[in-house]
């Protein structure tokens, strides 16, 4: 017994291999869907380098559907988590940066960026972030001063964040005749359409040290969920570990909504399947939200991708419908 | 030898307002030391800051003879335990899960838990009667067993002196002797000194070696409790009448609060 492995590690190595073989599972079928047909095995033939040199198939699933199916992990992956990050710090079980409003400041931040023609990376990027920023000061403004915030009047001051925030981005669309900015309800929704495999690969050379910080924090925020009075009396650094959290968490959140927009809920619905699953340890949770969120994303972009008989509808919307209503049980049970 | 702890001309103030002026005592080891005093006298920010959560304006708080400021927040919490007051509490940890936390100022930052740990954990639930909950959601406790999960969570970071914010606050009778018998215990077997906030007069004369009163954010008298808990001082200081005399079990004072009703209303 004594020169077993330690629990904690033990049990990270299965759960992560477990959702690792999920989300690869995932991304196959994202690959295979779609109106250009493609068995899973020709698919496989593709992916494995063996398929028949003049079909367009590997055309189709190099340059557009994998890149596609990868931002969708990517986005998945940092929403799930970014939500993780919110609850643990402001011990709620219902923030989320779509809830809390710091999905819409990136998107105002974005929309300014987009609108002085700066490009996409780092430029639109960059005044998103700034815009998070602003938004998660004006949140941690309204909540200072009280050690435990209470539910209704977190909620409530998200809510009136995000009206805030939508009202100033039609302001911006309105007040323009850009051209730019024809795609912009589509695109506000939560669209993942118009992946590129070099910006996705810049987007993850963002995202991944992000990843790293967080867990490298994961049992921090596992005191942090005891009372912040109580994770400083056992050696946290609670400026220093906060401030860190915080930071990065907005900092990949706007780097995902400048890419692909306002994607709700799965900051909500990951982190509370998981924890109902796996328990409250951040040590195991921080890689299953990555993990996880990655492929419910992707489950949400394909059921996006293929359940309008023509055409498609922005990943959000198949987030939204999923995501609000479990939202409405959960403050309904918490509130018992 | 030098005390456990030493405090001096501690001041501290929130935005412009003083809570704390000019506070110097100390605190020998193996002491069971209650601070009590009315409600904004300060007993929490002073708790606070000898838990090192508050960092004060003024004045220095010595702990085993060195400055509290020259400890990083680890070594902090290797010598010095803090239980706060009870918060609700949503997440399911078990009691196990949240009595190994205490072990994170001995573990690196992903806080992986040696065998020494769990041993050490295990000993902790056993000393305040909690091991057979070990797997049970802490959410699910009765507020007495909360907060014995929670002693033991502190027991865990092995320190030399453990604090206390209102332990017994809003429990019932027999979870009050539980915990403050539990205080006396730790003195005495593990040689920890107990110093602890305290809303209840009548437990800080029973338990109390030292008993500290404070009142708007000063110093009324220190001492044992037959010297502090007067009925004079008392009257004093929480401004409603009392009567005080020895206590049926032994040489502590005993406080009886008066109902108006008792009261000459020509007097008050």
């Amino acid at each position: 017994m004594n020169t077993k492995s330690p629990r904690v590690v033990t049990r990270l190595i299965r759960t992560s291999s477990l959702f690792l073989i999920i989300l690869s599972a995932v991304m196959l079928a994202g690959v295979s869907a779609g109106s250009s047909g493609g068995a899973m095995r020709s698919v496989l033939q593709v992916i494995l380098g063996k398929s028949d040199p003049n079909s367009m198939l590997p055309t189709i699933i190099w340059q557009i559907r994998l890149p596609r199916v990868l931002l969708a992990v990517l986005v998945g992956a940092t929403l799930s988590l970014g939500g993780l990050v919110f609850q643990a710090l402001l011990r709620n079980l219902l923030a989320e940066p779509y809830i809390l409003g710091i999905s819409g400041g990136s998107a105002i931040g974005a929309i300014i960026g987009i609108l002085m023609g700066l490009s996409r990376f780092p430029g639109v990027s960059l005044v998103a972030f700034l815009g998070s920023m602003a938004t998660l000061a004006l949140i941690l403004a309204m909540t200072s001063g009280q050690t435990v915030m209470k539910k209704e009047s977190l909620l409530l001051s998200g809510v009136m964040v995000n009206a805030f925030c939508s009202s100033v981005i039609m302001f911006l669309v309105s007040v323009t005749q850009d051209a730019k900015l024809h795609n912009i309800i589509f695109w506000l929704m939560g669209d993942l359409s118009t992946a590129d495999i070099g910006q996705v690969g810049l987007l993850a050379g963002m995202l991944l040290p992000c990843f790293v910080i967080i867990f490298w924090h994961s049992h921090a925020m596992n005191l942090l969920l005891m009372g912040q009075e109580m994770a400083q009396s056992t050696g946290v650094n609670l400026k220093i570990v906060t401030g860190t959290l915080l930071v990065t968490a907005s900092f990949m959140v706007s780097a995902t909504v400048s890419y692909c927009g306002l994607i709700g809920f799965v900051g909500l619905v990951m982190p509370h399947l998981l924890r109902l699953i796996l328990g409250p340890d951040h040590r195991i949770l921080v890689p299953a939200c990555i993990l996880g969120g990655g492929s419910y994303l992707v489950i949400c972009d394909l059921l996006a991708r293929t359940l309008p008989p023509q055409g498609e509808m922005p990943a959000g919307v198949v987030t939204a419908i999923i995501g609000a209503p479990l939202f409405i049980i959960l403050l309904k049970k918490s509130g018992r | 030898m030098k005390p456990t702890i030493k405090v001096t001309n501690l001041s501290h103030a929130f935005a412009r307002r003083e809570v704390l002026r000019n506070i110097s005592f100390t605190v020998e080891k193996g002491d069971f030391f209650i601070i009590i005093g009315p409600n904004g006298s300060g007993k929490t920010t002073l708790m606070k800051l000898l838990a090192g959560i508050l960092r004060s304006r003024s004045g220095e708080i010595e702990i085993l003879g060195r400055s509290s400021r020259r400890y990083t927040p680890k070594a902090l919490a290797r010598t010095v335990a803090f239980v706060p007051q009870r918060l609700p509490l949503e997440i399911p940890y078990t009691v196990e899960e949240a009595v190994l936390l205490g072990r994170a100022p001995y573990q690196g930052a992903l806080g992986i838990e040696r065998e020494i740990d769990l041993e050490i954990a295990r000993q902790a639930m056993q000393f305040t009667g909690v091991d057979h909950l070990a797997g049970a959601a802490l959410d699910k406790l009765s507020g007495g067993e909360q907060q014995r999960v929670f002693i033991a969570r502190a027991i865990c970071q092995e320190p030399d002196i453990m604090l206390l914010d209102e332990p017994t606050a809003s429990l019932d009778l027999a979870h009050q002797v539980r915990v403050m018998d539990l205080m006396e215990k730790l003195e005495e077997q593990k040689a920890i000194t107990v110093i602890m906030v305290s809303h209840d007069v009548n437990l800080a004369a029973m338990y109390g070696d030292q008993v500290l009163l404070l009142k708007d954010g000063e110093i009324v008298c220190i001492g044992p409790p037959a010297d502090v808990l007067s009925f004079r001082k008392l009257e004093e200081t929480y401004g409603c009448r009392l009567l005080v005399d020895e206590s049926p079990l032994g040489r502590f004072p005993r406080i009886t609060l008066v109902p108006g009703r008792y009261m000459d209303p020509q007097l008050t």
